[in-house]
């Protein structure tokens, strides 16, 4: 199943488009792909609920509440956690005060976690997370010049990273590289937004990604079409993309079947 | 201590029978006598404590003492001792019953002596009466009884020896007794330690002195056999295995404990008693070498073994798993030892006696039991392999942790595994080392280094260095890396240097199979599945708790020294309790063992020191000569030869680049290098293609593997051979690596350079030819400088050799990625060069000489291959030497030297001058050298580059 929140912050982000793309998102997930999707009641309160992606890790059973590293955002995570409760995952909070972690910065690639350490993320929330998914290394990456590490960087197939060209993401890459005893291929785009994209395998359909639009970032849509095994759907962020929403952000993907 | 006491002794013993001579002893040992007695007598309570643990005390005062008294008269002494232990031997049989009786009475000494002896009535129930007598004379000291009692039993001792066993038997502590023994021994060895140090162990002795050796294994069971002491490591791993059924045994291998926390692996090519310095020989059989992939073993039983394996290790929370896989794995393990779930049989409550996880709940074992019902139908043995499956995944899987801080004093972790190193701190993983990107690893004192090969932007190696705890660790945690280098890397493993002159630090090097050779092995054995019964892990869960287990808990010490020392010390103790002796053993060795090893050390380092002063003087590296202990050793006698050889080179190259040594190592590299390239690149010029792959057969050794197992082989190349290579292949990569920001703008320049020679043929190339019956000649090789910059004729083989190597990387993960950009630029490159240089504008001037040796050696006359070498420098000038030797139709060897010069520079060098000098330079060395071709490239956007 998957829950998508929505709202959006933000001056000059045309609402109505931004509600425009994410039905759209939505409708992609729920629609042509068949996912079971839980939308959160959007909260007027906390702006950047919308970002759902922040507030918790999901790893096969377990899912991790994180405390986000925006004080602002704190009380997101109370009604993503009940969603999860409901889904009878196994929660792990982190309480620890001197944790910020946000979902953003963790980049999970099936074989292991990457964690950015960004303004919003810190050591400690990474150590959490690393208590907390006992199995899997947990491999720090310092992030500069971006708002989280999945900013630039997402999985792009089974042991695809996509990745940016800007400097910080090229260097985060490399530093991901180099931390793991894994070698991944990687898909470099033009641009960082790009690189963030939502890949799904789903039973029935294959490699699918969830990638930004040609009309947004043309070059770099070019660069996903190339993927010949991928059935690419190709989705407009325009206006969350103003307060760095990516694709990512707006979803907690869950590998589980779900009776609700 | 204990050990090499133990050695001394037997020294003395040799002495004693090899050459008491009894005329002249006499004298001597009458006068000496009271010393010995004194000596005996005061330390009768101290030798056993500083027997058993070289105590401060027994030492300093005692010892020091006796050093004063024995040293003069060490000769007199060592003479004088055998027969005073003959004495005791012989009393000693008399004395059985006594012992019983003593040992209950508390008189240890008495006891440990009879003891002692008894093994060497055994072994010597002859003994002259008249000797005998003498030693009683000599003992005379305060037992009278012993003494009656040796010279009535003197003659009687064999039957004696045999009721006294009997005895020992009753009293069902052979061990005991024996470890007892050995104390004892040890502490007359105390007392003539010195002596004994002298002495040299002239001829094996005729009684074969035993030694119990107990060993726990995986499945909860003690294995205890009888070694002879002087055994190495193998003879009781190969019992072990030989009593496990165990084939593919070189994933494993026999732990001990020293200071109770610190784990070592005992060195199977060594004396046990060399290494284990303890008395009570306690091993663990343990996984050493935790197969990547378990599904490659051959055998179910080996499987089986690594199960039990990490079975403790889960248990033990060494190897962290979340809930989910603790239950997963658990289920899989009531599988292969409970088979398919049983309603009837299994109840709820079936689970709880086994352990699965370190804290292991009530809803886990809800969820082992609901998954074990998922496995029906699975035969034990693909319970176990479904167990490795999942249990090889684990991030933590074959990780050999060890306590360390970085250089800001922060506490991490550093992990040793089959890819490399790992660094965390906490749990985080915070850096990474793979083996291909680590150059050398060394030791100093407490401290730890890697030096890893620069990143792609980075032009120079860096060192990073790690504090441990101490000395002992560093060294641990450095064997433990050679060896797991060597196991997973390499093909074979890498002999230990040679003691040279040079040679400095350790000489330890991995002396098992590799993992390549122990699968070829396996693939050949040939034998029926065997039967093993599959023990329940019940028994190790509460072996866990339980003294045998010691060991196995242990492990855990490891993660938790401070709790883990203890329960090691207790189990110890534990085992060996049920004699006074044997607790007395224990407390002495919990005491002692801090201030033996101490001692041990400094006798060893002592030693080492000896070793590598000498190497000193031959002008090896400063730094290196204390107790540094590198891997490859080879780089810092490379240097020191180089140095000599290659000044030049050297000078301009030094701080920043290695220094290329012109010895026969480097070379090879090279030419591995230029052979991938030629490979790679056939087609490019004659003479580079001919080299290449006159340089593959040639280098014979080297390449197969090579060739083989690219990625095996460069390391191998580098860190068996020497630095060398990897001097040169660093060298290369760095150029690679750094074509855009280098500061020589070499790679750049190289680059185009490449292209249009490949198009034009502008090469510059010097070569000189000789014809040398020898495949090699290091001092030609040495005195031939070729500055060869990437740039010239070379450059096409060399962009090829530079291509060669990243190919090589590419199969490496992280360094691979890298390289594999470079590689992508290498192919750009030769495109471009095929077409034209479209983003810098080239002009190139050319000048060919040619002389038509050159020619026909190179491009004419495929001979028969016998040697090539390169040989690479790099400064502002890179001269690149080739020595390929070939055989020209009859058996006729000609050798020919090529140097390709590149000079290359800014606008402010005077390439003309520095052409001219290079020339020069290389006309001096080799006077019948002639110059082939003269390319000055210029190049106007970036820079100007000239080339010879």
């Amino acid at each position: 199943c998957r829950q998508a929140l929505r709202r959006a912050p933000g001056p000059e982000v045309d609402f109505a488009r931004a509600e425009r793309e994410h039905q759209l998102y939505v409708g992609v997930l729920r629609g042509k792909l068949g996912l079971q999707v839980l939308e959160l009641p959007a909260d007027e309160s906390l702006p950047d609920c919308a970002f759902v992606e922040d507030a918790a890790v999901v790893c096969e059973e377990t899912a991790l509440v994180t405390r986000p590293g925006a004080p602002s955002r704190r009380k997101e995570v109370e009604a993503v956690k009940r969603v999860l409760e409901s889904l009878n995952l196994n929660i792990v909070e982190m309480i620890d005060e001197n944790a910020t972690l946000d979902g953003g910065d963790v980049l999970f690639t099936g074989r292991e976690f990457f964690v950015g350490l960004s303004r919003r993320t810190n050591q400690r929330g990474a150590e959490i997370l690393a208590d907390t998914f006992k199995d899997y290394a947990v491999s720090t990456v310092p992030v500069h010049d971006a708002l989280h590490l999945k900013s630039f960087c997402s999985m792009a197939g089974p042991n695809l990273i996509a990745i940016g060209s800007s400097e910080a993401a090229q260097k985060a890459l490399k530093t991901m590289q180099q931390m793991s005893d894994h070698r991944y291929d990687k898909l470099t785009v033009p641009d960082d937004a790009a690189a963030n994209c939502i890949y799904l395998n789903i039973p029935s359909k294959g490699h699918v990604l969830l990638h930004r639009a040609p009309e947004e970032y043309p070059e770099s849509a070019k660069v996903f079409e190339k993927l010949k095994d991928h059935m690419l759907i190709p989705i407009a962020n325009t206006e969350l993309d103003k307060v760095d929403g990516s694709l990512t952000c707006c979803s907690v993907l869950i590998n589980k079947t779900s009776e609700l | 201590m204990t050990t090499e006491v133990g050695s001394e002794t037997e020294v003395k013993k040799d002495s004693e029978q090899l050459g008491p001579d009894k005329a002249k002893d006499n004298p001597e040992e009458a006068s000496e006598t009271p010393e010995n007695q004194k000596s005996r007598e005061t330390p009768s309570e101290e030798a056993q404590d500083s027997s058993s643990v070289p105590a401060p005390t027994s030492q300093s005062s005692p010892s020091s003492q006796k050093k004063e008294k024995a040293s003069p008269e060490s000769k007199g002494i060592s003479r004088f001792l055998p027969p005073w232990l003959k004495k005791q031997k012989s009393y000693t049989l008399a004395e059985p019953k006594d012992e019983t009786k003593k040992r209950t009475t508390g008189e240890q000494q008495v006891v440990e002596e009879s003891e002692c002896q008894a093994p060497d009535r055994i072994a010597q129930p002859q003994k002259s009466l008249e000797e005998a007598a003498a030693e009683n004379q000599h003992n005379a000291k305060a037992d009278d009884k012993e003494e009656k009692h040796s010279v009535s039993s003197a003659e009687t001792q064999p039957a004696k020896e045999d009721g006294k066993e009997r005895e020992v038997e009753k009293v069902a502590k052979e061990k005991e007794e024996k470890q007892a023994e050995k104390e004892k021994r040890e502490t007359k060895e105390v007392q003539t330690a010195e002596i004994k140090t002298e002495s040299i162990p002239q001829k094996s002795p005729k009684k074969i002195k035993t030694v119990q050796c107990k060993v726990m294994l995986l499945d909860g069971t003690e294995y205890s056999c009888d070694l002879e002491k002087r055994a190495k490591g193998q003879v009781l791993f190969d019992k072990v295995c030989e009593h496990l059924n165990l084939l593919e045994k070189d994933y494993f291998g026999l732990l001990f404990y020293e200071n109770s926390d610190q784990k070592n692996w005992l060195d199977s090519s060594k004396e046990i008693k060399r290494q284990i310095r303890s008395l009570p020989w306690i091993f663990a059989f343990n996984v050493k070498f935790y197969p990547p992939d378990p599904s490659q073993l051959t055998e179910d039983i080996t499987r089986y073994f690594l199960c039990l394996q990490l079975r403790q290790d889960i248990a033990s929370g060494r190897l962290p798993c979340s809930f989910v896989t603790h239950a997963l794995l658990g289920s899989y393990t009531l599988q292969a030892e409970l088979g398919d779930h049983d309603p009837e049989e299994h109840r709820s409550d079936y689970i709880s006696e086994f352990q699965f996880a370190p804290n292991q709940t009530q809803e886990m074992e809800e969820k082992v039991a609901e998954l074990h019902k998922t496995h029906r139908g699975l035969t034990p043995a693909q319970a176990d392999s479904q167990f490795l499956e999942n249990a090889k995944r684990l991030s933590m899987y074959g990780v050999d942790l060890h306590h360390a801080k970085d250089s800001e004093g922060v506490d991490i972790m550093l992990g040793v595994c089959a890819n490399g190193l790992l660094i965390y701190k906490d749990r985080l993983r915070i850096n990474r080392f793979a083996w291909p990107k680590i150059l050398k690893i060394s030791y100093k004192r407490s401290n730890f280094y890697i030096k890893v090969r620069p990143a792609e932007l980075e032009q120079f190696e860096s060192t990073i260095g790690f504090k441990l705890p101490n000395h002992r660790a560093a060294k641990r945690l450095w064997k433990v890396c050679v060896e797991h280098h060597t196991f997973f890397r390499l093909v074979s493993p890498e002999q230990p240097p040679k003691a040279k002159f040079l040679t400095l630090g350790s000489k330890f090097r991995y002396s098992g199979r590799t993992q390549a050779q122990t699968r070829q092995a396996s693939n050949l054995i040939d034998r029926p599945a065997p039967y093993f019964e599959r023990t329940s892990s019940k028994r190790v869960s509460r072996s866990l708790d339980g003294a045998p287990m010691g060991i196995s808990d242990q492990g855990l010490l490891r993660d938790f020294p401070a709790t883990g020392g203890q329960a090691a010390g207790d189990k110890i103790i534990d085992i060996e309790a049920a004699g006074q002796a044997k607790l007395k053993e224990g407390g002495r060795e919990e005491d002692g063992s801090p201030v033996k090893t101490p001692q041990l050390e400094l006798t060893q380092d002592g030693k080492r020191h000896a070793t590598r002063a000498e190497g000193p003087c031959t002008g090896v590296s400063d730094a290196d000569k204390s107790s540094h202990e590198t891997l490859d050793i080879v780089e810092e006698k490379k240097q020191a030869e180089v140095g000599i050889e290659e000044t030049l080179v050297v000078d301009e190259t030094n701080k920043g680049k290695m220094q290329v040594a012109t010895d026969a190592g480097e070379t090879c590299k090279v030419e591995h290098l230029s052979k991938k390239d030629s490979s790679s690149l056939p087609s490019d010029s004659s003479s580079s293609s001919s080299s290449s792959e006159s340089e593959d057969e040639e280098v014979g050794e080297y390449q197969p593997h090579h060739r083989a197992i690219e990625e095996v082989i460069r390391e191998e190349q580098e860190e068996e051979e020497d630095m060398k290579k990897k001097e040169h292949e660093e060298k290369i990569q760095h150029v690679e690596a750094t074509p855009e920001g280098s500061k020589l703008n070499v790679p750049v320049e190289h680059t185009q350079v490449t292209a249009e020679d490949l198009v034009q043929e502008n090469a510059v190339t010097i070569a000189t030819e000789e014809k040398n019956l020898s495949e090699e000649i290091k001092q030609d090789l040495g005195e031939e400088k070729e500055e060869e910059q990437l740039k010239l004729n070379g450059d096409v083989s060399h962009v090829d050799i530079d291509v060669a190597p990243q190919i090589i990387c590419c199969s490496e993960p992280p360094v691979v990625k890298t390289e594999m950009v470079t590689i992508s630029d290498a192919t750009q490159r030769t495109e471009i060069s095929t077409k034209e240089v479209p983003i810098v504008q080239t002009e190139t001037k050319t000048i060919t000489y040619e002389s038509p040796q050159f020619d026909g050696s190179a491009g004419g006359n495929a001979g028969v291959l016998l040697s090539a070498q390169t040989i690479t420098s790099e400064s502002i000038s890179t001269t690149t030497t080739t020595h390929i030797t070939k055989m020209v139709k009859g058996g006729v060897s000609e050798t020919r030297i090529e140097k390709r010069i590149v000079i290359t520079g800014d606008a402010d060098i005077d390439h003309d001058e520095a052409l001219a000098q290079a020339i020069k330079e290389a006309k001096e060395q080799h006077p019948d050298m002639s110059v082939t071709r003269v390319v000055v490239h210029k190049e106007t956007e970036l820079a100007e580059e000239d080339e010879e």
